[in-house]
């Protein structure tokens, strides 16, 4: 059984192919790197595996099971989470409250208009619990709007952590972040444990690389180049892909 | 917590008394009329503050409402026929501008309810043989709950009172709730919300239906207090009065709308006996506010007062030089 | 069978006096994304301007068609400052500046109603041409068939306009992608002052025209709001052809729909408007998805 899978996934905008018959097979708690140039297309991939965005034509397939046509919003409730490039949280709340309303999407109690939230302390303490496990619990209760862009992208990923998915997909985790920074939300990925399918798409090759077990190259929506690690660097393609621009 | 207990009580209490502390029936009658239309606010807030969703036609289903009470008292039904099925009918109507309107957002969002409420105002207008037209209708009596007459300004302004802390009361408990969480979530980050497994569409629904309540509740106050509906409550003016009502006092706070609602009462009774004429003042402070003091005159001047009392608190703490100047 | 003629003319006319109203408004509402809630005051405001014109009140009176001028100008100048002083102020937040359009239109409103009072101020049709025309048996008001004409031209003058001259271009270049536009060198702020002045010169030049038809009366620019709405998302914001081909088509449900059913009027004239925004965003000639 593969974690996540894709068959022939294609769209296009207009008369620009964004991605072109993508075929990806990620197996379960692989950790699996998705490059390629800008504009290459890795975006919109996700926003297509999310659910975001329709495709023109392909399936995909969560643990076989094919979810091609099930709304984005109930590929949470399947187990997948991503994060975003652009940081989206919610900047007029508290961390705590960041963290809780990523919980409450998969909480029936989320229909619930007539309890007080605060109060709901399972909830709140599985929420702390989350920003434990990314070290930010000790500003829990900070405003979002008074923390660092690497603060804000680890809560980010606790976010998508706390959803307790089986496939994680990371947009750019490491994305305007400073040396420390990129070494504290390394620590974080390498510590989640194999339960997890992580899926990354990532710019910065030095960070990214040995964090992978297999890599997929992308480039004008299609895939170049696929293998290992190794396999993927000592390809003649992906300089070519790097160096023609 | 202790200190916003004993805020609210004292408010209760101050609210209470006013038809006692103030005798003239006009200015208990303006008393009530804050109230009734602050649920008004209140209910238009849930869409405006919490969904972030503006709408321009809700007069449209404050009037439906006042409509559906007095058509049925004529037809000869009883008050609590006639409430109830306002509220039904009230309802029912918003669920068909939920269906319509949240086909989109933002300014389509806007141009949908003010073309929605164009229509009932119309059909208000031109149906004659239903409305009356331009002529209105009247509602002869009020309704007598366990037996106590609600003809005196007093009598009715306690009744308004009940219904407005129960609707104060439910509009907190819906806030501070996870679905009340959620929608403020779909408002900020609909996206985001909708990856982490949050239903966006029905989630505005739902508030759309409870802003509609509210409306609808502050409809059936409404015809009761005037004894008279005619199309001009459903028009534009008067949703853009409800708008300003909730962007005045601050959208998206408990407090903000039922401050609004008391700011463009007062001024449209009490000030415009003296002064220009009404619908210039509303323009004139609905520019002025979105200029100058978009969030709102809540918490506008809850920002003030911060400043004013970090400046009065003391010398400013200087940062040293890093260097001396040369 | 007269009937029929006469409703129909009615109808092109209310048509070609919609498109003059709507064709700034649709421009508007392309380039700086908002409905101008302030279009209906400005025809308004120019037919009220118009009669002062004509009255004597000021000591003189103009000739029909210079005052039309005269008046539109005035308008543009209006309409270009309050461009100016308020929208630009809050640029890029569209929901303050249709917020904006709508207080000022209430004071519009009032103003007007304080300068010339509320009783409905008839206009003569314009020497020369209040006859008729025959059409076999029938007689068509010329003023209403002139109308139709000068909706006409103005159309081709606008197209060619937008089509032909650089300033066209800009303004398309800036319905189209305003980011791009601003990249390209265009000062798409400067842009946005002169189509709205464009615009409201227009609404207030057809306030003055339409005047005879409709008369003046406070509560004609709520009258022709919504009116111009129903026209642009029928037809597509920042269209032309949109604009044109849906002022045609709400002058005749307006008409038709006064004639027969008018207790419905408004839910008939209303009705095509939600059901475009919901099933076609982009209105009938592409333009805009809002």
């Amino acid at each position: 059984m593969t974690a996540l899978a894709v068959q022939g996934l294609s769209k296009s905008f207009g008369g620009l192919r964004v991605t072109a018959n993508v075929n990806l097979k990620v197996e379960p708690g692989e950790r699996r790197l998705i490059i390629g140039p800008n504009g290459a297309g890795k975006t919109t991939l996700f926003n297509l595996i999310t659910g975001e965005l329709p495709p023109d034509a392909g399936s995909i397939q969560l643990f076989d099971r094919d979810i091609t046509k099930v709304a984005s919003r109930k590929r949470a409730h399947l187990g997948m989470a991503r994060t975003y490039q652009i940081i989206t949280l919610f900047t007029g709340d508290t961390i705590l409250r960041n963290a809780t309303l990523a919980l409450l999407g998969l909480s029936p109690l989320r229909w619930n208009p007539w309890v007080a939230l605060h109060r709901q302390q399972h909830l709140v303490d599985e929420a702390r619990a989350a920003l434990k496990r990314v070290g930010l619990d000790h500003i829990a209760d900070r405003p979002l709007a008074e923390t660092s862009y690497g603060e804000k992208r680890r809560v980010e990923i606790a976010m998508a952590l706390a959803q307790n998915p089986k496939v994680l997909l990371l947009d750019e985790p490491f994305a305007g972040l400073s040396i420390d920074e990129r070494r504290d939300v390394r620590q974080l990925l390498t510590s989640i444990p194999r339960d997890v399918t992580i899926v990354m798409i990532e710019h910065d090759m030095d960070t990214a690389l040995d964090l992978a077990d297999r890599i997929t190259l992308l480039h004008f929506g299609e895939v170049i180049v696929e293998g290992t690690r190794a396999e993927v660097v000592a390809d003649p393609r992906t300089r070519e892909v790097y160096l023609g621009e | 917590m202790i200190a916003r207990g004993i805020a609210i009580a004292i408010a209760i209490l101050a609210l209470i008394a006013v038809p006692y502390a103030i005798t003239e029936a006009y200015y208990v009658n303006i008393a009530s009329q804050i109230l009734l239309y602050a649920i008004f606010a209140l209910g238009l807030n849930i869409l405006v503050g919490y969904a972030g969703l503006v709408s321009l036609g809700h007069a449209g289903l404050f009037g439906v409402a006042s409509y559906a009470v007095a058509s049925l008292l004529v037809l000869g039904y009883g008050h609590t026929v006639a409430i109830l099925a306002a509220l039904a009918i009230g309802l029912l109507f918003t669920a068909g501008f939920a269906a319509l309107a949240l086909r989109a957002t933002g300014i389509s969002f806007i141009m949908i309810t003010l073309a929605l409420g164009e229509i009932l105002w119309g059909l208000a207008y031109r149906w004659i043989s239903l409305t009356n037209g331009d002529n209105g209708v009247n509602v002869a009596t009020r309704p007598m709950p366990f037996g106590i007459a609600l003809t005196s300004a007093p009598a009715f302004y306690d009744m308004t009172l009940i219904v407005f802390v129960v609707a104060v009361a439910a509009t907190a408990i819906f806030v501070r709730s996870p679905f009340g969480a959620a929608l403020a979530g779909t408002r900020d980050q609909p996206r985001r919300m909708n990856a982490l497994g949050f239903h966006v569409w029905m989630i505005r629904f739902g508030a759309f239906m409870f802003s509609g309540l509210l409306t609808a509740v502050a409809g059936i106050l409404y015809v009761y207090y005037n004894r008279f509906i005619s199309p001009q409550t459903l028009a534009l003016p008067a949703s853009a009065e409800a708008l300003l009502m909730v962007i005045s006092g601050g959208a998206g706070t408990l407090l903000g709308p039922i401050v609004g609602a008391a700011l463009v009462v007062v001024i449209k009774n009490v000030v415009s006996a003296y002064v220009v004429r009404w619908n210039f003042m509303l323009g004139a402070i609905f520019v002025a506010i979105v200029v100058f003091m978009p969030e709102g005159l809540v918490p506008g001047l809850a920002r003030l007062s911060r400043s004013a009392w970090r400046a009065m608190s003391g010398p400013k703490k200087v940062l040293p030089a890093a260097e001396p100047k040369p | 069978m007269t009937f029929w003629l006469l409703l129909t003319v009615n109808s092109v006319t209310f048509g070609g006096l919609l498109f003059l109203l709507s064709a700034g408004f649709s421009l508007i509402f392309g380039l700086m994304r908002i409905p101008n809630l302030t279009h209906g005051s400005m025809f308004m405001v120019g037919a009220y301007l118009g009669t002062t014109f004509f009255s004597g009140a000021l000591g003189f009176t103009l000739n029909f068609w210079v005052a039309a001028i005269v008046t539109a100008f005035e308008v543009a100048v209006l309409g270009a400052l309050m461009e100016r002083l308020l929208l630009r102020r809050l640029a890029g937040q569209q929901l303050a500046q249709v917020l904006v359009t709508l207080g000022v239109s209430f004071m519009v409103a009032d103003l007007c109603l304080m300068a010339w009072g509320g009783d409905p101020i008839s206009v003569e049709t314009p020497p020369g041409l209040g006859g008729f025309i025959r059409v076999g048996t029938a007689a068509a008001p010329l003023y209403r068939l002139a109308i139709i004409a000068i909706a006409v031209v103005f159309a081709v003058a606008l197209w060619l306009m937008l089509e032909r001259t650089r300033l066209g271009a800009m303004i398309r270049a800036g319905v189209d992608d305003p980011q791009m536009a601003r990249v390209v060198g265009i000062r798409v702020s400067q842009l946005f002052t002169i189509v709205f002045g464009l615009g409201a010169a227009l609404a207030g030049f057809a306030g003055v025209i339409g005047a005879p038809i409709l008369s003046v009366y406070p509560g004609l620019d709520q009258d022709m709001l919504p009116l111009a709405l129903v026209v642009v998302i029928l037809g597509g914001t920042g269209s032309l052809l949109g604009s044109f081909v849906g002022s045609i088509i709400v002058g005749f449900i307006y008409n038709f729909g006064q004639a027969l059913v008018p207790e419905l009027a408004y839910f008939i004239l209303f009705l095509p408007m939600v059901l475009v925004l919901v099933l076609r965003p982009q209105g009938l000639f592409g333009g805009q998805v809002l």
